[in-house]
């Protein structure tokens, strides 16, 4: 198909295009064989290509879990690299089929840009993250301080937000890319680096004095992260919730990317694993998809926590605790709805 | 023997030079090191002024430079390891380059995420590309080979993107088609020639060509494997995006040329919009619409690549600078070539190919390769649309936890990638205007 | 259908075929296809457009620009906060815009025309210095070279930080009145302390007015000078004359309004108080000044090489001093080929400051451009604003600059 729309198009015919939007974005995913995800250009514990190519990441993960639940294949998941600029429109005009790009859910969003989120995958906060030289202990002393911010986000409105708010001023540096958000920083140009606590979690990990900085306790926005599909599809955006759903599910149940292919191989002693890996009950089968659809993806990749750990855990050089992602069970907020 | 001695004597002279006295050297100050120190160093004040501060900017920026790059470490798998290794061997705080970044991602420097074990298919797609257009660049070559030129498009079209081989040849058909009607046609009538020649192909590509790739396809498959262009990045991209737009962008570039200077009220009119238009806003604002826009003017459910939308944007913008080009070609012809061509009763089209556009283009090639020089650096403007062109690599490389924090010897390395091929190109259109001039006395 | 009413009014004897083949009627024929096929393919593309957003269930709506913006900007040079409306964050961008383009144009001709005369100098290593800048520039994106010279001015300079303490890595140059450091360069603002009409915008129009007015009488006083030294062969100083009427009203003002010096102090985690020079207006302005200057370098090179030889030799004879030479017989010469490609590199120097969002700084791009469409999703209608400035912008400019062409121009027969 696509190599169709290639040749057409570099042929100069305008109307070279041949996905039709009619069928649902299940059977488009299904006949192109591959599902497309769109991604961060970069960021570090979130999507990153490694040495060979492939991407790796907290939210690359999420995508391969899709892919193996819809076409039973983690490997069949393509990557669309999107900007902070171009991630929505790349989604409105189904360039992708699913956003897995640490994208706030909020109400706009929602609504104005229609979008569906399908719930989040990392619950992340704006914080600050300073100097310990200038001896800074709360966000409120930064009066008249210079801020980088990464551009292109709904940070520069937190901030504006903020210190507004307290009535304080200061100085916005907008940068376009974290490196260089990162760079500006440790060469003094700005006083202050606020973006996702996550994202500076992960920066200052790989600081070379990282003891030389704090990150402020003040977390100033709520920035539920989660994957975003199109309005309009209501089928895809459940297989993408319900995806989500079951690799936290997993985890609650004890099910890992280890023993889920033990659990699915017959049904157990506990009902709600075998309704969940497809031994009992026909849930996939509401969705369209394959009764081992979850198992798939939970062995592709994992259950939640297993993500976690191995991308931006305590055991990674990132080092973040669970904190707001831990399972409800562990007074995080991580909770699935059942699967009954 | 004797008679000089008489003659000697009979003069009375005290002295006579009997050899030439060797040629004394020029004084101290007028030779050698010396003398050119002076005449190209210090030849006034100002100049010594001149002379001292450009060398101290000189040793300034080598002392602060030169140091840490030779440092450089060359082996590591991760910046900290680099940091480990530079504090072992010069001890903590020396600068440092860390060029292992270099080692270990310069495949994906080069080619982004195309697959490893088919690298062979671009180098040979770009080499035959380049080897191709030297029949064009260099007019000692014997002209049979610019069929291999004509052919190459769709040669390095295949060998890059694979799939199967009927597609290229099956659009080139269309091309062949499209002379084939102009053939038949022109001894009919010119325009409805012209029109066939246009007509004939777009319809073939438009509703005969899909059906006609399957078939073939079924009946001899001959195919390589399909690499997506999401695959395509890093220096590759800048390739293939530049060398495609500029490809594109010559026929087009060359009918606005013409529709600009042409006497047609409209047609010179829509024109002379088209490329001002291009031409009065920057590229990244096209790119952004190639980005965001391009889909809401296809029909609905038109849905192709990014690549392919900015390779369509940046030969629209291409085309416009182009015809500048060319217009300015097609003005510095005297006006006897026009009248001469209209004397030997040659229509429109026959004295633009064969008189008037072989001389014009042959004046504007050195202005259409210092287009192409602008086009191939205004390439890494896709950045900011989300493409993974060096720059965005870099940003991509950064962001993983064994690279992040590097900064400068990527910047460093995409600076010397671009300049060499820059500046070998540079040198060209040089050579060209040189020639040029020569030929022209 | 133009055609066919024009063409029935032929003298008699009108045949279809004429409209192929009559060259009186053959251009109308290819005019009218041309102009079918192009409102064809207009509306073709407009009907897409209206389809694909009802689809998305859009519309065309510039209303967005009436709402609350919501983000800050640091370099306003109208009155700005979050919470005016897009519009007018979008009109401090094209301030922004223009502020930097004119800032360009101006230094990049400086740069370029003493690096062309710098190139050409007998001096080897002034030549070959510049040489390796021209070529080094041209040769080498204009985005890295904006990316790192960003990056080389904040490593570079010294941090507010180190001006602290009683023992100071850095101080402040020119008696404690000018700061550079790697957030910008802080320079003394003028402060006045009865301002006209209680705003200092006002007084700036009325002391720029005052300069105008004197640069205008001062060149009634050249032209009469002039007008002597013709008559009499004799030319009355007037220089401080000129001085006195250009700046003697200015500075006069300047007094009457109180005016005084506000230095930048260190308070706090910056400076505060004169003006402030921002690290991204300075790096952006400093790139695209030498980036455009490398090519301007060379134009001026070129118009330089262009005048013959004969002409400095003529000159010589005539007994001038190589400067007035170079000012009155090679120069003006070299101008009529200096400025078309001049004129071309502006407009590049223009379209090019877009690449502002590199370095953060706020100009159209980034404010319209960017920031706004992001929060309001309205793609369609802030990619066309902004295109429409660009062009407008890039019209004027080429339109401006093509009068003084004209006037520069060998005037031929």
């Amino acid at each position: 198909m696509k190599k169709t729309v290639l040749l057409g198009t570099v042929a100069g015919l305008a109307a070279g295009g041949a996905l039709a939007q009619n069928s649902s974005t299940l059977e488009q995913v299904r006949d192109r064989g591959n599902l497309i995800c769109g991604v961060t250009t970069g960021l570090t514990g979130f999507s990153a290509p490694d040495a060979n190519g492939e991407w790796q990441g907290f939210d690359v993960d999420l995508c391969r879990a899709i892919a193996a639940a819809t076409l039973g294949d983690p490997n069949a998941a393509d990557f669309v690299t999107t900007t902070g600029q171009t991630r929505f429109s790349a989604l409105a005009s189904g360039e992708i089929d699913v956003l897995t790009r640490n994208t706030t859910w909020t109400y706009s969003r929602d609504n104005d840009l229609d979008f569906e989120f399908a719930g989040v995958n990392y619950y992340d906060g704006q914080g600050f993250m300073v100097p310990a030289e200038l001896g800074v202990t709360s966000a409120l002393d930064l009066d008249g301080a210079t801020v980088c911010i990464q551009t292109g986000t709904t940070t520069e409105l937190n901030l504006a937000d903020f210190f507004r708010a307290n009535n304080i001023s200061y100085e916005p540096v907008p940068i376009e890319t974290n490196a260089e958000a990162q760079q500006q920083y440790l060469a003094g140009a700005c006083d202050v680096y606020t973006t996702d606590a996550s994202g500076l979690a992960a920066t200052r990990a790989t600081f070379e004095n990282a003891d030389e900085h704090v990150i402020l306790p003040e977390i100033i926005s709520k920035e539920p992260l989660g994957p975003a599909v199109r309005h309009g599809d209501p089928v895809w955006g459940d297989i993408v919730r319900w995806t989500l759903n079951a690799l936290v599910t997993a985890e609650e149940l004890g099910i890992t990317s280890a023993n889920v292919m033990d659990l699915a191989a017959e049904a157990g002693d506990n009902p709600e694993v075998n309704r969940l890996l497809g031994t009992e009950g026909e849930l996939p089968e509401m969705l369209g998809l394959e009764s081992d659809a979850f198992a798939n993806a939970i062995a592709a990749v994992g259950n939640y926590g297993e993500i976690f750990e191995r991308n931006i855990g305590e055991s990674t050089p990132i080092g973040l605790a669970r904190g707001l992602n831990a399972l409800y069970t562990e007074g995080g907020l991580q909770y699935a709805p059942p699967f009954r | 023997m004797s008679d000089t001695h008489a003659q000697t004597a009979a003069f009375q002279a005290s002295f006579v030079r009997e050899e030439m006295v060797a040629a004394s050297p020029p004084p101290a100050r007028d030779r050698g090191v010396v003398k050119w120190l002076r005449e190209n160093l210090f030849s006034s004040w100002l100049n010594v002024i001149l002379t001292v501060l450009g060398l101290l900017a000189i040793w300034w920026i080598a002392s602060h430079v030169f140091p840490w790059m030779l440092r450089g470490i060359w082996v590591a798998d991760s910046l900290s390891e680099c940091r480990e290794i530079r504090n072992e061997r010069y001890g903590e705080g020396v600068g440092a380059a860390c060029w292992a970044v270099l080692t270990e991602r310069w495949n994906q420097l080069m080619f982004g995420f195309y697959p490893q074990d088919l690298y062979w298919r671009p180098v040979a797609g770009v080499a035959f590309f380049v080897a191709a257009l030297m029949p064009i660049l260099f007019s000692r070559l014997p002209r049979w080979t610019l069929w291999f030129s004509a052919a190459a498009p769709f040669v390095a079209f295949w060998l890059i993107w694979g799939g199967t081989i009927w597609a290229p040849v099956v659009v080139a058909g269309g091309f062949a088609l499209g002379a084939l009607a102009y053939v038949a046609l022109s001894n009919v009538n010119q325009i409805a020639a012209t029109l066939a020649a246009i007509v004939v192909p777009v319809l073939f590509w438009l509703f005969a060509a899909g059906p006609l790739i399957g078939a073939l396809q079924s009946a001899i498959p001959l195919a390589i494997e399909f690499v997506p262009s999401d695959d395509i990045g890093g220096f590759l991209l800048a390739v293939i995006i530049g060398f495609s737009a500029i490809i594109l962008s010559l026929p087009l570039g060359i009918l606005l040329a013409l529709g600009r200077r042409s006497d047609l009220f409209i047609i010179s009119k829509v024109s002379v919009a088209f490329i001002e238009t291009i031409r009065g806003v920057p590229l990244i604002v096209w790119l952004f619409t190639a980005s965001l826009l391009l889909n809401y003017f296809m029909p609905p459910g038109t849905n192709f690549d990014l690549m392919l939308r900015v390779i369509i944007m940046v030969t629209l913008f291409a085309s416009a600078y182009i015809a500048e080009v060319v217009r300015g070609g097609l003005a510095a012809l005297p006006k006897g070539q026009y009248e001469g061509a209209d004397s030997l009763g040659l229509d429109y089209w026959q004295s633009m190919r064969l008189v008037i556009l072989p001389q014009a283009l042959k004046i504007s090639i050195p202005g259409i390769v210092n287009t192409f020089i602008g086009l191939f650096k205004d390439t890494t403007l896709v950045v900011f649309i989300g493409l993974l062109d060096p720059i965005g690599l870099s940003n991509a490389i950064r962001a993983t936890t064994a690279w992040n924090g590097i900064y400068w010897e990527l910047f460093i390395f995409i600076g010397l990638l671009f300049f060499v091929c820059c500046f070998a190109m540079s040198r060209y259109s040089m050579y060209l205007e040189r020639k040029l001039a020569r030929e022209h006395r | 259908m133009t055609t066919i009413d024009h063409a029935g009014r032929g003298e008699g004897g009108f045949r279809l075929s004429q409209l192929l083949y009559d060259r009186r009627y053959r251009s109308l024929t290819i005019q009218a296809v041309a102009m079918i096929l192009l409102v064809l393919l207009v509306v073709w593309l407009v009907d897409n457009t209206v389809t694909n957003l009802s689809r998305q269930g859009k519309d065309i709506d510039f209303g967005f620009l009436g709402t609350v913006a919501g983000y800050d900007i640091n370099q306003t040079l109208i009155p700005y906060s979050s919470q005016d409306t897009h519009l007018r964050a979008a009109a401090v961008g094209i301030l922004n815009t223009l502020l930097v383009a004119f800032l360009g144009c101006i230094a990049a001709t400086i740069v370029g025309v003493l690096a062309g005369v710098a190139r050409l100098s007998r001096n080897w290593l002034i030549s070959g210095l510049m040489a390796v800048y021209v070529e080094g520039f041209r040769n080498v994106p204009l985005l890295l070279w904006i990316i790192v010279i960003f990056a080389v001015m904040s490593e570079g300079m010294p941090q507010p930080r180190a001006f602290r303490g009683d023992d100071p890595a850095a101080s402040m140059l020119l008696g404690d009145s000018v700061a550079i450091t790697n957030r910008g360069i802080y320079i003394p603002g003028v402060e006045f302390a009865a301002p006209l009409a209680g705003s200092t915008g006002w007084t700036w129009a009325l002391i720029l007015g005052a300069v105008l007015a004197g640069v205008l009488a001062a060149r009634v006083v050249k032209k009469r000078a002039d007008a002597r030294q013709e008559a009499t062969g004799e030319r009355p100083v007037t220089w401080p004359l000129r001085l006195a009427l250009i700046l003697g009203p200015a500075i006069a003002l300047l007094f009457v309004f109180g005016a005084g010096l506000n230095k930048p102090e260190l308070a706090g985690f910056n400076f505060q108080g004169g003006i402030h020079m921002r690290n991204s207006l300075i790096a952006l302005w400093f790139a695209l000044t030498l980036y455009t200057g490398a090519f301007i370098a060379e134009n001026v090179r070129a118009g330089i090489l262009s005048v013959s030889k004969g002409q400095s030799e003529a000159a010589f004879a005539l007994g001038l001093r190589p400067g007035r030479t170079m000012s009155l017989i090679i120069l003006p010469q070299a101008l009529r080929v200096i400025i078309p490609p001049l004129i071309s590199q502006y407009l590049n120097l223009t379209k090019n400051s877009s690449l502002a969002l590199a370095v953060g700084y706020m100009d159209v791009r980034s404010t319209l451009g960017g920031i706004t469409i992001n929060q309001t999703g309205r793609e369609l209608e802030g990619m066309l604003l902004l295109g429409l400035f660009y062009l407008v912008t890039s019209l004027t400019i080429s339109a401006l600059l093509n009068v003084y062409n004209g006037s520069v121009k060998l005037k031929e027969r």
